[in-house]
């Protein structure tokens, strides 16, 4: 294990990434290189099981999965948040343990909220 | 950094990344068969020696295969899409500690692609942005289905992320730190019982319950339940681009099992591993011994890698698909709260320096899970039975 870390221990990454990418971009070309093609207006048409298509995907969609976006966010920021605390619980000892209890009972309470409002309520 | 030690670390990135594609490809080969020993049949037999080439012809049918953009598609966005599922599958490999460390010369290189301290940290993050791959090519399709794969994929992923990050929070409180080398060690100095399924029984379930919902594997295959949504996200995706979002599901599946082995499952270390090392070190030189207990912990991590990706397979051939109501209700209502209350009595409990204290929510969840059964009508008990 590294005693110390330094920026560039970060550089395999780099290397990972061009790697990754190297042969993600050599696939796409050659599968596009190697099929056949072959078009008409019928097959071009989205699939809908056989059925003539109705307009196009780009509806409107129920609000429910917004309002899980939108709690997602809330609720990820926090984990985020507690990542640190984590990290340095055992420096930071009872004191450190008895706010983060506070910060997560209040968090808690508008999680309460949000079922008493019958957000997560799925029909 | 050392120009050496670099090139080291390049070979062990481009060994790993070779290794990570061929658990990927002949996944797909031990899916079928499993699935076939599970259905009462053979599986793929026919591609050379039981089958064993079938991944191989399955792969190069993919190339020759018509690659199909629809009319109505946004085009650029509907090849961004499998692109981006594929990068972050293949960049989150990156800091998981194989095995313990080579030692040539003067060099001792971890075998590991990045040993940073921020590994989990990393994870976290690469695995989160998975879901743009999904979204944005079921978006793109405009296909009705898609875009409802796509949805169900997005919701069902960050809701499941949550209750994630919530479990790994309870592990980096007790050993104080990111590098998942740090969490692996930390595991081996205090012996078998140090591994995280002792300490932390319920924060092991929680993380492999999200890992099934984050890999999109059944019971959670919600984004692609061909009963409902023909081929869910990638309904319109043909070719190659069709196999990057079905390799970087296993891509995932083995990096989540790889993760849950070296974060609950002690990683490399193993019983006596220690007293191996000696004496492997006392009879075969400093440094070869030490190679040869490392190459012995790899291969034994290896071996938990497997268990867990048969255990997805096991999983998916069991057990039927959740109703979404089902799913959200799991996520949001019992496993946030569930990982919640763990993450607040592994505190409690370090703080009188106690590391199993979480199972004592386990010893009362088994206990009302044993009254509401005894207090459930016969016929109900009888029902759930069958």
């Amino acid at each position: 294990m590294n005693a110390a870390y330094v920026p560039s221990d970060y550089l395999p990454v780099f290397i990972q990434l061009i790697l990754a990418l190297g042969f993600i971009v050599t696939t796409m070309i050659v599968t596009h290189m190697v099929g056949p093609k072959r078009n008409s207006q019928k097959k071009d048409d989205p699939f809908e099981c056989g059925i003539p298509v109705v307009g196009d995907a780009r509806t409107p969609i129920s609000i429910k999965y917004f309002l899980i976006a939108i709690l997602f966010v809330l609720f990820d920021v926090e984990v985020i948040f507690m990542y640190p605390w984590a990290v340095n619980f055992k420096q930071l000892g009872v004191t450190g343990f008895l706010e983060m209890i506070l910060f997560m009972g209040l968090l808690l309470s508008g999680f309460y909220y949000v079922i008493r409002k019958g957000v997560l309520k799925w029909e | 950094m050392d120009l050496t030690v670099l090139i080291t670390k390049a070979i062990i990135i481009l060994v790993i990344f070779g290794i990570t594609l061929l658990i990927a490809t002949y996944s797909t080969y031990a899916e079928r068969k499993v699935a076939g020993f599970l259905q009462d049949r053979l599986g793929p037999n026919r591609a050379g020696p039981w089958g064993l080439l079938q991944p191989i012809a399955d792969a190069g049918k993919m190339f020759f295969k018509e690659d199909f953009i629809p009319a109505q598609a946004s085009k650029w966005l509907f090849i961004l899409g499998p692109c981006l599922a594929m990068l972050t599958a293949l960049m989150s490999s990156a800091v998981i500690p194989f095995g313990d460390s080579i030692r040539f010369g003067q060099y001792e290189i971890p075998v590991q692609g990045i040993e940073i301290n921020i590994g989990m940290l990393y994870i976290f993050g690469v695995v989160s942005l998975g879901v743009y791959g999904i979204m944005v090519g079921g978006w793109a399709s405009n296909n009705k289905f898609s875009l409802l794969g796509a949805i169900r994929a997005a919701s069902q992923n960050i809701s499941y992320e949550i209750a994630l990050g919530m479990s790994i929070i309870a592990i980096l409180m007790m050993t104080g730190s990111l590098s998942v080398r740090a969490i692996v060690e930390q595991q081996a100095e205090v012996g078998f019982f140090g591994w995280g399924v002792f300490t932390q029984p319920l924060g092991f379930v929680i993380f492999l319950v999200c890992a099934f919902a984050e890999c999109n594997r059944t019971p959670f295959d919600l984004p692609e339940c061909e009963t409902e949504l023909v081929g869910g996200y990638h309904t319109e995706y043909s070719s190659m681009k069709l196999g990057f979002y079905l390799f970087a599901e296993y891509i995932n599946m083995f990096v989540s099992s790889a993760v849950i082995a070296s974060l609950y499952f002690g990683g490399y270390h193993y019983p006596f591993a220690a007293q191996a090392h000696e004496a492997l070190t006392n009879a075969l030189g400093a440094n070869t011994g030490h190679n040869v207990a490392t190459a012995i912990g790899t291969v034994l991590f290896f071996g938990k890698i497997f268990f867990f990706i048969f255990f997805f397979m096991w999983v998916r051939w069991t057990l039927p698909r959740f109703r979404y109501d089902q799913l959200m209700n799991l996520g949001w209502k019992s496993l946030i709260p569930l990982s919640i209350l763990n993450v607040i009595v592994t505190g409690a409990g370090l703080l009188f320096n106690f590391n199993y204290a979480t199972w004592a929510i386990v010893a009362v969840m088994v206990v009302l899970a044993v009254m509401s059964a005894a207090k459930a009508p016969k016929g109900a008990v009888a029902m759930q039975k069958a």
